[in-house]
């Protein structure tokens, strides 16, 4: 048996989770195996019934006051000892947040390993695996042995697929009975999104500004965002030095995002960036060094100084649009 | 209040990356060498929580002798001593890591330091595992909050805000614990030139921890396929102001 952690909101099963069970579900086909879901909160026997779309045979669903909300330890644990008791041979969750850590979780207290961020999976004797580096601008090849294996899916790697069969699932309510100790980590709180905000990671537009820019040129940039309703985002280098806060930066270890363009100033395309914006449709760089890696990640490029460039494309904007 | 923080010694790449002909490893031979930028920001928060609360900062890696440089600069912008667990440069898997950074937080024990708070980078630069800080809490019976981008400390409980859904979640857990934060968390000093040659002078004790493989085993690295693209120049310098505005045009970003 597969078992799949799948995150939820209380209707739908994240996007993430449906391209893990996608994942689940082949492997779950080409080895004869059954797919179970492992679903936890109160409404999560409304979210199980759709799951048969995705190939789910089984659902457990998990509800208890303490652990509704998000719980790490908690579900890890419940997860982990559901899957030897049901007797599953691999554990599988989205490499989100929640899913990488509840599977890190599960992992640690069966004293089994984990592969997090997995894009491939061979399985069989030796049980083989492609697993994301470096954010995903490397892969590694390894060997995940133990029983059951734990895995999480890289987000993005595969398409959500729905099951050739569709199944009719059959629920499972479980009454956990999560210890005191395991309750210490759980959300005691939560502060909602700021209202109408073009967020990064959504926004269709992204003008970006690297080190090009400078400490003072980012009134461009921003003029530039404004004109296209886009955000700005930013390269390591100008959140390190302060320039511009932390939550514009893109890449590894700042935002990911998907728009329709990302116009990149002034950066010069180093690997840690280009994993946060290689999910945008086209690139526009604007450089003056034409062998910036950033060139040959780009569809478009003006070659020249961005204090230049930009302005002249914010004015010609205003000339075209009568603003 | 004694502070521990976790970091790993990783090539600094660039825009492009070369393997070793085994495929082992990354080349490293052109590359200067770093920590992760989480791990950047645990230090820089365990050199503020111990200025804000006393105690001492203590910085601790698996890796080879000259993952020193990553002591030192720990140590330059204001940790007090280091732990080198020494290997022979190859990798350890998250599983063994673990194992030894709790064998070496028990020696200390042992030899008289307890840590009130373990910090660690959420995820490892290179390896990405994303369960070390985990599977030490795991191990040592630690509440453990992951993802972290604010944490206050009072009277003996850690306040923890991780970004979740556009919004944040807020978890609260009493001292001893471990924490895993993200960059963002705080914009981490550059060592002073005093500072350096202070580190220079710091205590950095050392350990060879028996390795102990688990898992996952790595065979070998590749590079992803990579896209073939052709950029297309749209101009040079300002003159190409209307090539790019009608290419915006044509994306049905800019209507004219
Ligand atoms: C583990 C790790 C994680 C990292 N995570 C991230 C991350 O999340 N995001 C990130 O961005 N980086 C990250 N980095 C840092 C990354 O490696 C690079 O250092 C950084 O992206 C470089 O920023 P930059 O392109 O602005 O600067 P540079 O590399 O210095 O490039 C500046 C570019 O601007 C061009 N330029 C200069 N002046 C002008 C001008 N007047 N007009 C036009 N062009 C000009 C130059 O030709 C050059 O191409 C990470 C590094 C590590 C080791
Ligand atoms: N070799 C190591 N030495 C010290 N700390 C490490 C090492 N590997 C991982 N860590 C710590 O564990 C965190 C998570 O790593 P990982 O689980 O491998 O992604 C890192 O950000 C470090 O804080």
């Amino acid at each position: 048996m597969i078992l799949v952690f799948v995150e939820h909101d209380g209707l739908l099963p994240s996007r993430s989770s449906l391209e893990a069970l996608t994942v689940a579900g082949r492997l779950a086909g080409s080895t004869g195996v059954p797919l179970e879901a492992i679903l936890f909160g109160q409404d999560a026997a409304v979210v199980a019934v759709g799951l048969g779309a995705a190939g789910v045979a089984t659902a457990l669903t998990l509800s208890h006051e303490s652990l509704d909300e998000y719980a790490p330890a908690a579900w890890g644990r419940s997860l982990g000892s559901l899957a030897a008791e049901r007797g599953a041979t691999v554990v599988l969750a989205a490499g989100s947040d929640r899913g990488n850590e509840v599977l890190a979780y599960a992992s640690a207290m069966a004293d089994a390993a984990m592969a997090a961020n997995c894009t491939e999976i061979t399985p069989g004797e030796p049980f083989l695996v492609t697993r994301q580096r470096w954010g995903g601008s490397l892969l590694e090849d390894a060997r995940l042995d133990g029983s059951p294996r734990f895995l999480t899916i890289a987000e993005h790697a595969v398409e959500p697929e729905t099951a050739t069969a569709p199944t009719s699932v059959e629920l499972i309510a479980v009454r956990p009975e999560p210890t005191a100790a395991d309750l210490r980590v759980r959300v005691v709180g939560r502060v909602p999104p700021k209202a109408g905000l073009v967020s990064l990671a959504d926004a269709r537009v992204v003008v970006g500004g690297g080190r090009g820019v400078g400490a003072d040129g980012f009134g461009q940039i921003e003029e530039l965002a404004v004109l296209l309703g886009g955000a700005v985002g930013v390269s390591r280098v100008v959140t390190s030095a302060g320039w511009r806060p932390h939550a514009e930066q893109v890449g590894q270890t700042g935002t990911r995002i998907a728009p329709d363009l990302y116009i990149a100033c002034g950066i010069s395309g180093a690997i840690q960036h280009i994993v946060g914006c290689k999910a945008a449709k086209s690139i526009l760089a604007i450089n003056t060094d034409r062998d910036a890696p950033m060139m040959s990640k780009a569809s478009y490029a003006v070659i020249g100084d961005l204090h230049q460039v930009v302005p002249a494309i914010s004015a010609e904007i205003r000339r075209v649009t009568g603003r | 209040m004694n502070v521990l923080v976790c970091v790993k010694r990783v090539p600094e790449t660039g825009g492009r990356v070369t393997l070793t002909d085994d495929a082992q490893d990354i080349d490293t031979r052109f590359l200067g060498f770093t920590v992760s930028p989480h791990e950047e920001c645990a230090v820089e928060e365990a050199v503020r929580i111990v200025g804000a609360n006393g105690g001492a900062a203590t910085v601790l890696t698996l890796g080879p002798e000259a993952a020193t440089d990553q002591l030192r600069d720990a140590m330059a912008i204001g940790m007090d001593r280091a732990i080198l667990l020494e290997t022979d440069g190859r990798d350890w898997d998250p599983v063994a890591t673990a194992a030894a950074i709790v064998d070496a937080v028990r020696a200390e024990t042992e030899a008289g330091t307890t840590y009130d708070l373990l910090l660690f980078g959420n995820e490892a630069a290179d390896s990405g595992d994303y369960q070390v800080a985990i599977r030490v809490a795991v191990a040592l019976g630690l509440p453990c909050i992951s993802g972290v981008k604010s944490l206050e400390i009072h009277d003996g409980v850690a306040t923890a805000r991780r970004e979740a859904a556009g919004g944040w979640e807020v978890f609260e857990v009493p001292l001893p614990a471990v924490v895993s934060v993200r960059e963002g968390i705080n914009l981490p000093r550059y060592p002073s030139v005093p500072g350096r040659l202070r580190a220079k002078k710091k205590e950095i004790a050392r350990s060879v921890p028996a390795p102990r493989p688990s898992g996952p085993t790595k065979l070998r690295l590749r590079l992803p396929a990579e896209q073939e693209r052709s950029v297309e120049i749209l101009g040079t310098g300002a003159e190409a102001a209307p090539a790019v505005v009608e290419l915006l045009v044509r994306l049905g970003l800019v209507s004219a």
